[in-house]
């Protein structure tokens, strides 16, 4: 087992070494110049500009710059933000685990949604509940995020007046009544995630137990006199989620986008507003901190759905 | 076959039509079938309805995108403002029309751009066994655990300036977010054109084509081809929502089209700080969104039961 996790991790790590090539690659390449602004400041002479270019070895080759620059992201120094004067690392440390608390239970509540309803739909192909489910996944996946998102707002916060749409981090509230202004606050940005994977889910397993509902082995187990719900629990959603594992894995790039537009609308404070804030306010080192952050969390996942695999499949050995 | 639950109803076993009526093409069947899917019908219509809508909208609507008018701020619809007036009193019927345009533009150029890459890497990977074939599916792996979106926001932060300065703004904008979609969507095109090519240059026509001595070249533009398109029109399909939905989330977080090219995601972005007493503002290009975005989607599923019938085992 722990040989395996090593395997994995070792195939895992160029993959990290060709994202960080080629965020570095793109960052080189751009015509930009991070000392842009600089230059262009009257109050800096150019020798000092010059000096400072030479100083962070902007004019050396591009391959020296990213050996450089991946050796000092590995010992953990990434550097400052322009903007806010604080450490990139601390930055990022303090918006990541609102992040994932969002992704977190956006992707329970899509599971929550997609597991019964693809399965029931899938056990009973064509009937009334398979043709609305399907139906209502093709529309969860089609609403755009961020249209949701302001649906949401229009609907529970300006009719009903019932959540917040703005998110808090500063609520002044102690015990019970803190969690729940936190929780009112958090349903709307869950929702949004939740319903657009729900949707995208749902069809993940209907299909994947489509795959698996007639085969010789369910019948098998049908005729030995198995519960209904013993076959359909053990014997056919257990062997229909292997593909589906893999496809979650697969969509979390997917997942990440739309948390960054969800956290944008709903001003969670998160990675994927700060990319934002970032962006529009030139801050490169914070840029391509946090868009490497994302990049290794999706190959984190794929690792896990790794190894999820195997502990749904025995059949693929650990080795 | 013991499990043989078809994905959808409609999605016949392609044996079944054929031998029933013999004289009947290829693409007769394929529209046989894709009638049958009654939501791809109803997609098909709806997108007709908005694709004639927005090409032919201006000859019928005529009013400038542009034309500010102060006594008409947010007002909802009416006989002068069908669809209401934003803010500085423009009219929202004529920036949707014109937000359409560049929105089913950017998707259909996008599609090309990816359809284009991903059937070059997944032809040379499928065609060329070995080291080119594994590292080629190395790269499409890799893409394929990019975040898009971040990605796609630091590439157009870093180099809106300069194609704005290169061609103009529209231009540049289009040609940056056209190019990075194009660029970010190819993978899953690659990988279905590669796998299809693992089983048809195995074929007996292909064996054939080989025997009487047809280049590699002429084998894969003429035999394999034409044969692995059927899984590409499906993706290419829904990479067209795809890209319309990067372009329209770009604009709503500010970063795609220039503030004054009213695109669906920008009109969006302008609304939302008027949520509360202009909603038919947001409403209606979300709407326009969601309701393009939805027939591309089924026309996909219908197209991949017409082009596509392969019996889930």
């Amino acid at each position: 087992m722990s040989q395996y996790l090593l395997r994995r991790i070792l195939i895992a790590l160029p993959s990290l070494l060709g994202i960080s090539l080629i965020l570095f690659t793109v960052l080189a390449l751009a015509p930009g110049d991070p000392f842009g602004e600089l230059a262009q400041n009257p109050a800096v002479p150019p020798e000092v500009a010059a000096a400072l270019r030479e100083k962070f070895g902007m004019d050396d080759p591009i391959w020296e710059r990213y050996v450089k620059w991946l050796s000092q992201m590995l010992q953990g120094n990434w550097g400052f933000s322009f903007v806010s004067r604080v450490d990139v690392d601390v930055l990022i440390m303090q918006r990541l685990p609102t992040t994932l608390l969002v992704i977190g239970s956006s992707q329970i509540l899509a599971l929550i949604v997609a597991l019964p309803v693809g399965v029931y739909a899938a056990i009973r192909p064509y009937s009334l509940f398979d043709q609305v489910a399907t139906t209502l996944a093709f529309i969860g996946f089609s609403l755009p995020t961020f249209f949701t998102g302001l649906l949401l707002i229009l609907v529970f916060s300006i009719s009903l007046d019932w959540l917040p749409f703005v998110y808090q981090t500063n609520i002044d509230a102690t015990g019970f009544a803190f969690y729940w202004e936190h929780v009112k606050q958090t349903i709307m940005p869950v929702t949004v995630l939740g319903l657009f994977q729900g949707g995208v889910l749902t069809r993940f397993v209907r299909s994947a137990v489509l795959d698996v509902v007639r085969l010789d082995y369910v019948t098998t187990a049908r005729a030995k006199g198995l519960r209904e719900r013993v076959v359909i629990v053990k014997h056919i959603v257990r062997n229909a989620l292997i593909p589906v594992v893999t496809l979650i894995a697969l969509q979390m790039p997917i997942v990440f986008g739309g948390a960054v537009i969800t956290e944008q609308i709903f001003r969670v404070p998160g990675i994927g507003s700060l990319l934002i804030d970032a962006i529009l306010a030139n801050d490169t080192p914070v840029i391509m901190a946090v868009t490497f952050v994302i990049a290794c969390l999706v190959i984190l996942f794929n690792l896990i759905a790794d190894l999820l695999y195997g502990w749904l499949d025995p059949r693929i050995s650990y080795r | 076959m013991a499990g043989s639950t078809l994905a959808s109803p409609t999605a016949d076993s392609p044996l079944a039509g054929v031998a029933k009526r013999k004289h009947i093409s290829p693409t007769m069947e394929a529209w046989r079938r894709f009638r049958r899917h009654r939501m791809a019908v109803v997609g098909t219509v709806v997108l007709g309805l908005l694709v004639f809508g927005v090409v032919c909208g201006p000859l019928f609507w005529p009013v400038a995108i542009n034309e500010i008018d102060f006594s008409a701020m947010l007002e909802g619809p009416s006989s002068a403002h069908p669809l209401g007036t934003d803010d500085l009193g423009q009219d929202l019927l004529a920036r949707m029309i014109y937000g359409g345009r560049i929105s089913l533009a950017v998707g259909l150029t996008a599609m090309f751009v990816a359809v284009f890459v991903g059937v070059l890497v997944g032809a040379v990977a499928g065609i060329s066994r070995g080291s080119v074939d594994a590292a080629l599916m190395w790269v499409t792996d890799l893409f394929l655990s990019l975040p898009q979106l971040p990605l796609l926001l630091v590439v157009i932060y870093l180099f809106r300036d300069a194609l704005k300065e290169a061609v103009g703004p529209e231009i540049g904008v289009f040609i940056i977010v056209v190019g990075v979609i194009g660029i970010l969507r190819w993978m899953p095109v690659a990988r279905l054109v590669r796998a299809q090519f693992f089983s048809l240059r195995e074929k007996e026509f292909v064996e054939a084509a080989r025997a009487l001595g047809a280049s590699t070249q002429r084998q894969v533009v003429r035999h394999i081809l034409p044969n692995a398109l059927g899984p590409v029109i499906v993706a290419g399909t829904i990479d067209v929502a795809a890209a319309i939905i990067l372009e329209s989330t770009l604009s709503f977080l500010g970063l795609g089209f220039p503030p004054d090219t009213p695109t669906w995601g920008r009109l969006l972005f302008d609304a939302k700080d008027y949520l509360d007493f202009a909603p038919h503002w947001a409403l209606l290009p979300g709407a326009a969104i969601f309701l393009t975005v939805l027939s591309i989607n089924f026309i996909g599923d219908g197209l991949r039961d017409a082009l596509d019938p392969r019996r889930v085992m």
